[in-house]
């Protein structure tokens, strides 16, 4: 033993036994799932005569969750980067109206990159005004959000842009892959992409450290300001896919798809773990989260609450999730 | 003197910023495995002859030879690949990720298909704890874990960056004693494997015990570059001031306690937390109590009782003979006890706010005009405490965040002394300053008990403790074990024993 060994050893791993592992956990991370369980099975028994556990309901609540879900992923690297971006259900709807104006213009593939050029676009803006001229994201975004739904609302003159495309109206959500059905597929693919980019590669780790301490991963040589504009540009595009999911499952591009989805994809982040002042992300959770959600709307709605009850219903749990996950 | 043993020399460097010239034609080299100390009062330029090593500034003129080839450093990157490794004075990690994540962080090592492999940068990072020599869980998130361990990780993660020379700034600052000392001997081991060491501090102990050579600077300039053996720690005080402090760090008998009437301060059977447990000791006007201890003896914890913060379980303070309940801090303050704490940034000042709101924020009660804050008296106000305590500052609207250590001190010092406390508690008040502005703050002190206040000093450095204190109470596990009036004790030798609990 070295005389090194003098320093306390409270911490390190010799002297860890299982209660102390129990102590030391860190609940803020698993209440998600905690919660989750206790909500579905209180609404499994509470709602065991109005279907809720039947097969038709449960995939109803991944569909209806979906689009939340996609954008959320994008969100938890703008929050665990410490970084906020209110415009993502604005640009969802920017997205939807673009994509369905160039797709009756031009057909399928120009519509596609119209929706993604918007996310591109809107992203970059936001990205470069605060890695560049170092603007509050906060602020930025939530110009954004208005100008992006006012653009949307503009180009069309507050009409519905219907879609008439079925090829695109079954890739972005009307329609099913065998028994699954493609919205599912969508924000799958998304989580899995998601999690493993945040988790196991360079990006996602200086996403983290940018995140949990500016100045030591600038110290460490990473490129916080492109960082920063990565996460924006991330978050832009992924709602504009978001808006595409829109546009398909419901068959027409209008500026209000996505209206208030900022505030449910924030929820969701947070309520999956990911702390608001970043340094900590996870996907998983936020996956769990955006479920979360889904579930107490749709249990809500077989309950017979309408809709004004449902939202005191699903803001005081909100709140009484995140109470619970706060560090002690 | 063979100049191929030089990791890095530093040529005729000059650098100003905005004409304004910091640093003049200085010199400084460093040997292979060699602890080489670099002294100099706040302003000397240390800090930025550092930060020129570590590519964050460009010198003016002057060159840097690295392993005998000049080298251009322009960033940091260029600075890590020549070898050099920086251990932050201010921790620079990501609390929310692992040891392990921390030490390889952008230099990960990729397993299949590109993707980070956690397994290999934990198993590597035991390697570099285990050359090391010391025992640190990689797998630990740094959050959860102490300063000393803070410090190892940046040790870690610069050696395993092939760091050839370590700049480290008052590596001990945040350190408790026997923390310090397994640092020191970590040093060691790094020497004997030829790393080379640039040590900043102002403890000139640690110099003695460390360094091989000293630089110092003053005003930007190089006074002298010699072996330890060569100087004595009064050369060494004198030059990095630039005057003889002689005696400053000596005790002064002063003649100001009152022995007569009520103690100011009584405290009787405290209880309050694990770390104060059945404290009485009681307190007269003029006099300076001196609290030792080892980390975690229960000194801080103490303070933090008699200011209010935390909860009194049981027992009773009287002032002035009077029963007072100390349950929040404005209770404490209403009563006339000040607390000046230990981490001044994180808890004494509000780093970006400018020096005149900082100093009147406890005083905001004394400069209002009806419902309104007058700004005129705010300004008088500020100006005096300014004058007063010397706080050597530009303009007192500029963010206290560019003071110096030993400046931002005072500002927080005099901020408390504007309320006119009667007890004044100062939890470290000279932690990382240099030692002209240390004896300033000492002097501060004495004045201040010489005016009548009750003061009591909680302090690590014994020779400070010492210094300043009538009487020195001794805590352990949270309770006091002795109660040593200042002419019984002979030397920091015996007050280091009474502290073991010997």
């Amino acid at each position: 033993m070295s005389k090194a060994n003098t320093i306390p050893a409270r911490d390190t791993a010799a002297h860890r036994n299982f209660w102390t592992i129990l102590k030391e956990l860190d609940w803020r991370r698993y209440v998600i799932y905690i919660g989750f369980v206790v909500v579905f099975l209180f609404f499994a028994v509470l709602l065991r005569d109005q279907g809720f556990m039947s097969p038709q309901n449960l995939l109803n609540i991944f569909r209806q969750t979906a689009t939340i879900t996609v954008i959320a992923v994008g969100m938890t690297y703008v929050i665990s980067c410490a970084e906020i971006d209110l415009s993502v259900g604005s640009v969802a709807g920017l997205s939807s109206v673009c994509t369905a104006m160039a797709l009756s213009q031009w057909g399928l593939v120009p519509g596609i990159l119209a929706g993604l050029a918007v996310g591109l676009v809107v992203g970059s803006i936001n990205g470069a005004l605060v890695s560049l001229l170092g603007i509050p994201s906060f602020l930025v975004t939530l110009g954004m959000l208005g100008i992006a739904v006012g653009v949307a609302q503009w180009i069309t003159a507050s009409a519905p842009q219907p879609i008439l495309n079925d090829t695109f109206n079954m890739i972005f959500g009307s329609g099913d892959f065998g028994p699954v059905p493609g919205l599912v597929v969508w924000s799958a693919i998304f989580v899995a992409i998601g999690a493993v980019v945040l988790n196991r590669t360079k990006f996602g780790r200086q996403v983290l450290a940018t995140g949990g301490n500016r100045n030591a991963a600038e110290f460490t040589g990473i490129n916080t300001k492109r960082i920063k504009f990565q996460v924006l540009l991330i978050s832009g595009m992924v709602a504009s896919v978001a808006g595409m999911l829109y546009a398909g499952r419901l068959q027409s591009g209008r500026f209000q798809w996505g209206s208030g989805d900022e505030l449910s994809a924030i929820a969701a982040v947070i309520l999956g773990g990911t702390s608001l002042f970043g340094g900590f992300g996870s996907i998983m959770g936020t996956l769990f989260g955006a479920l979360l959600i889904g579930l107490i709307n749709n249990g809500l709605i077989l309950a017979g609450l309408d809709s004004s009850q449902q939202q005191v219903v699903r803001g005081a749990i909100i709140i009484l999730a995140v109470a619970l996950a706060r560090k002690k | 003197m063979n100049t191929a043993d030089n990791v890095v020399e530093m040529r005729s460097i000059s650098k100003g910023f905005n004409g304004v010239s910091v640093l003049k034609d200085v010199s400084f080299d460093v040997r292979k495995g060699e602890v080489h100390a670099l002294a100099g009062g706040n302003g000397a330029g240390k800090s930025t002859l550092m930060k020129i090593l570590q590519g964050v500034y460009q010198a003016d003129a002057g060159e840097i030879v690295i392993g005998g080839k000049p080298a251009t450093i322009n960033s940091i990157q260029d600075a890590k690949a020549a070898g050099i490794g920086m251990v932050f004075q201010e921790f620079s990690l990501v609390p929310s990720l692992t040891v392990a994540q921390n030490i390889f962080l952008a230099a990960e090592p990729l397993g299949m298909g590109g993707f980070i492999d956690d397994r290999a940068s934990v198993r590597r990072a035991k390697e570099v704890f285990a050359e090391m020599e010391v025992d640190v869980d990689p797998q630990a998130e740094v959050s959860r874990l102490g300063t000393a361990y803070w410090q190892l990780t940046e040790i870690a993660k610069a050696l395993s960056q092939n760091a050839q020379v370590l700049i480290m700034d008052e590596p001990t600052a945040s350190l408790a004693r026997h923390e310090s000392e397994a640092l020191f001997e970590l040093i060691d081991r790094l020497k004997q494997r030829g790393i080379s060491i640039i040590y900043i501090s102002h403890r000139m102990d640690e110099v003695y015990r460390l360094a091989d050579r000293i630089t110092i600077l003053r005003d930007g300039a190089r006074l002298l570059t010699e072996p330890l053996t060569a100087v004595t720690p009064e050369q060494i005080v004198e030059g990095i001031v630039g005057k003889k402090i002689e005696g400053q760090l000596a005790y002064r008998e002063r003649d100001h306690v009152a022995h007569e009437g009520a103690p100011l301060l009584e405290v009787r059977g405290l209880n309050a937390g694990p770390r104060v447990r059945d404290v009485s000791f009681s307190l007269r006007p003029g006099e300076i109590l001196g609290l030792a201890g080892l980390m975690g003896s229960g000194r801080t914890e103490l303070a933090r009782a008699l200011f209010g913060i935390d909860r009194r379980e049981s027992g009773e303070i009287l002032i002035r003979g009077e029963k007072v309940n100390l349950n929040s801090p404005q209770q404490a303050i209403d009563a006339g006890v000040a607390l000046i704490p230990e981490d001044r940034r994180a808890q004494g000042l509000v780093l970006d706010h400018s020096v005149r709101d900082n100093l009147l924020l406890p005083l905001l009660g004394q400069i209002t005009r009806g419902p309104f804050l007058d700004s005129m008296k705010g300004k008088d106000l500020s100006s005096s405490l300014i004058k007063k305590f010397a706080v050597k500052v530009a303009h007192p609207n500029r963010p206290v965040r560019l003071l110096s250590g030993g400046n931002q001190q005072k500002v927080v010092i005099a901020k408390w002394l504007g309320t006119d406390p009667d007890i004044l508690i100062l939890d470290e008040p000279t932690a990382g300053v240099d030692i002209g502005t240390k004896s300033e703050i000492l002097d501060m002190i004495r004045e201040l008990a010489s005016a009548g206040k009750a003061v009591i000093v909680i302090s690590s450095e014994y020779p400070e403790l010492l210094a300043v204190s009538d009487r020195v109470l001794v805590l352990k596990d949270g309770s006091v074990i002795r109660d040593i009036p200042r002419s019984d004790i002979a030397d920091e030798e015996y007050l280091q024993l009474a502290v073991q609990g010997v």
